[in-house]
């Protein structure tokens, strides 16, 4: 296999095309389109399933429902129409049927705009529909990365009978870098409990209803026993540079390419800094950072995100009181740029030698 | 004039009474008795043999609860009946 | 063991259809979702579709229709059963899909994929019932509620001047190119009762020869929350429903004109 120019929107789709995916559900939404209209070529020369919703709302219970009867499916949006998905996403979560959504996330709230952001941190990782569940959230920093992130979210939404979210941000959606393509996998055979008719068994059924308080309770417990083993096998992040840091930056998706630049420059001029990147945003590697917190070298962080600091609190909780955790994030579609990290680890290192604030014509930041 | 019986499944029945109303020669009643979710149940009260067996009592039968039989003539056969 | 001899025999002319799950349904005395749910069942047994069926149940009192019906089920939420069905359909096209829906889910906050179902002409059946009013969450106004009726949420009786007029959804689907089979018709008594069946068995015919969209709009009762007996409320629906909700067929694809039914 050969490297290919790949934008990032259609190697994401043609990698799910390679994964099996037998059907596609979603509505036109910038910065995701491209991801939408790739499908709407390749699904149906496939004799696949492709199907552009009247609504996002639509959409997720056409998923919902192809999902129910067995077919490995995805769909595609961008925030705002994230948000419009939650209710189905809630009743996936409480059928305990596979799904794979693919969140390009751009500026909020409201209609804010269609540049890139990490806003939709917490609402994919704690908050993506009503009741207690986590979507498994995996989040690529490179178009290499998502690709092979598309194959691995279709078979953990298998194996554990679950949702599984892949979030870009509009620059990973939008950018073109050279990647590979994986080869094209057969599709997979309907699982037992799917909706295919009940000749020669009893009846299939696929609900999110337990009326009963201990019925619910009951499911409650099961559902949560499966999100513990999740959060045990199903931990990945990219340690960069950690063996010998003092200083820590995190940071995942678009914000980790811009940190990791950063390390590198600071780390020709001598600084002792890493990076580390979550990869899985749910579970979020918590002992990990709790370890490097504990392991006698490290002496800060730095949390930097294409949001009002999201994560932050994630990593907040992982370190404890011990060490500080400072904050630097852009949002409103705003990119962080290197040189403004660089600042932002010179002043976690030392308060005193640098400005508290970034570089002239940043507006928009959030230090805290 | 054809002949036929009807058998209510009684703990099904909610006592709606749409198959009185339906019953074209007005030969089910409710009982008298309680069924186990507290209601009375319909039944065939037919002592002369009207029913006709013609249904219409199961056609509005919210509840499927009726099973209808409709006589066959059959003057010169022999039918063996488990007793 | 001892053997009698009779003159008679009998033949078995109505017994509950195999598609209806052994229970007992939650429904309220007289109420006709289990009327509906037995010609639906009674359709599926007789034309052997029972295997093959995939129901989709909606929010509403008839949430557990997935139990009543012996077929694979899901259950969408609210409002959402055609847009589940599509995703079912278009990944088992050889199987029945059907949704079983009120007309809170379905000509409330399922209008949109109702109609897009519709207009996509998606190759799926809907029994759609309406009886006017919200009747899970206890007797609220529905759009199908009748102008000047009394509901929880409309207790002066129901202002079209506030609240617009009732929703007439059999003429709205019937309208759309997508459909091939779009009836209205009534449970309010044993002929109608009839009738509301031959309609439902098209519906399902329609579907099996991929002809498109079908719906099956159903007047229905609801004694409990209109605060009649079951056998008032069926004259409601005739004295009051049928005149405000017509009966007829308002599309029937040409495919299918030799079962077009009187339905009045």
């Amino acid at each position: 296999m050969t490297k290919e120019l790949l934008k990032g929107n259609v190697a994401i789709a043609e990698a799910a095309v390679r994964a099996g995916c037998e059907a596609y559900f979603g509505y036109p939404i910038t910065p995701q389109t491209e991801l939408l209209e790739h499908m709407s070529s390749r699904m149906i020369e496939l004799g696949r399933t492709f199907l552009q919703a009247e609504s996002e709302v639509a959409a997720i219970n056409m998923v919902y429902g192809a999902a129910a009867a067995g077919a490995r499916v995805m769909t595609s949006s961008s925030s705002p129409g994230i948000s419009l998905m939650q209710e189905g996403i809630s009743y996936i979560a409480g059928s305990e049927v596979p799904v794979v959504i693919v969140d390009v996330i751009r500026g909020g709230p409201g209609l804010g705009n269609i540049q890139p952001s990490q806003g939709d941190y917490n609402q994919v990782t704690k908050s993506a529909g009503h009741g207690d569940f986590h979507p498994i959230v995996l989040a690529p920093s490179t178009i290499q990365e998502a690709i092979d992130m598309m194959g691995l979210a279709f078979d953990l939404a298998d194996k554990y009978r679950t949702l599984v979210f892949v979030v870009a941000d509009g620059s990973l959606g939008q950018m073109m870098e050279p990647a590979e393509l994986p080869p094209m996998q057969e599709l997979r055979p309907r699982p037992t409990w799917s909706l295919t008719g009940k000749k020669d068994r009893e009846q299939n059924l696929i609900s999110s209803i337990y009326l009963g308080a201990s019925l619910l309770e009951e499911f409650n417990r099961k559902l949560q026993a499966k999100l513990a083993i999740i959060e045990k096998n199903e931990v990945r992040y990219e340690a960069y540079e950690l063996e010998d840091a003092e200083y820590v930056v995190v940071a995942f998706g678009t914000a980790a390419r811009v940190a990791k630049t950063a390390v590198q420059t600071l780390r020709r001029q001598g600084i002792p800094v890493g990076l580390f990147r979550p990869i899985s945003l749910w579970p979020f590697p918590e002992q990990q950072l709790t370890d490097l917190a504990d392991n006698g070298r490290v002496k800060g962080f730095l949390v930097t995100e294409m949001n009002a600091g999201q994560m932050l609190h994630d990593v907040r909780l992982a370190v404890g009181r011990g060490l500080p955790v400072k904050f630097y994030g852009r949002m409103g579609g705003a990119i962080p740029m290197p040189e403004e990290i660089e600042t932002q680890i010179l002043n976690l290192i030392n308060p005193a030698a640098q400005p508290e604030t970034t570089p002239e014509g940043s507006n928009g930041y959030i230090n805290r | 004039m054809a002949t036929g019986r009807i058998v209510i499944d009684v703990e099904r029945c909610k006592g709606c009474e749409l198959c009185l109303e339906a019953c074209p020669q007005d030969v089910i009643s409710l009982a008298d008795t309680f069924n186990a979710k507290g209601y009375r149940p319909a039944l065939l009260a037919d002592p002369n043999h009207a029913c006709t067996g013609c249904a219409l009592c199961a056609v509005v039968c919210p509840d499927a609860c009726i099973t209808v039989f409709r006589d066959v003539p059959t003057p010169k056969a022999q039918v063996a009946l488990e007793v | 063991m001892a053997t009698l001899t009779a003159d008679i025999t009998e033949k078995l002319v109505y017994q509950r259809p195999d598609a209806l799950a052994d229970l007992y349904t939650h429904y309220c005395p007289g109420c006709t979702h289990g009327t509906a749910h037995r010609l639906v069942a009674e359709v599926l047994s007789e034309l052997g579709m029972q295997e093959d069926a995939v129901l989709v149940a909606s929010v509403g009192c008839s949430v557990f229709s997935y139990k009543y019906f012996d077929v694979d089920a899901a259950e969408a939420a609210h409002g959402r059963a055609c847009a589940m069905a599509t995703g079912v359909k278009r990944v088992n096209p050889d199987k029945i899909v059907f949704t079983y829906q009120g007309d809170g889910d379905l000509a409330s906050i399922g209008l949109a994929e109702t109609m897009h179902a519709a207009i996509r002409g998606e190759n799926i059946t809907v029994i759609f019932l309406n009886n006017a009013i919200y009747g899970m969450t206890g007797g609220q106004m529905a759009p199908t509620t009748l102008p000047g009726q009394h509901t929880t949420s409309s207790p002066f009786g129901r202002d079209i001047k506030l609240t617009g007029n009732p929703i007439h959804i059999a003429e709205i689907l019937g309208s759309i190119p997508g459909t091939a089979y779009s009836v209205r018709r009534s449970m309010h008594d044993a002929r109608h009762v009839i009738q509301a069946k031959k309609a439902i068995q098209t519906a399902f015919e329609a579907q099996q020869k991929g002809l498109g969209f079908s719906v099956v709009e159903l007047l229905s009762s609801c004694p409990t929350n209109w605060k009649m007996t079951p056998n008032e409320a069926l004259s409601w629906v005739r004295d009051n429903m049928v005149p405000t909700y017509p009966l007829g067929d308002y599309k029937v694809h040409e495919e299918l004109q030799s079962k077009r039914g009187r339905g009045r």
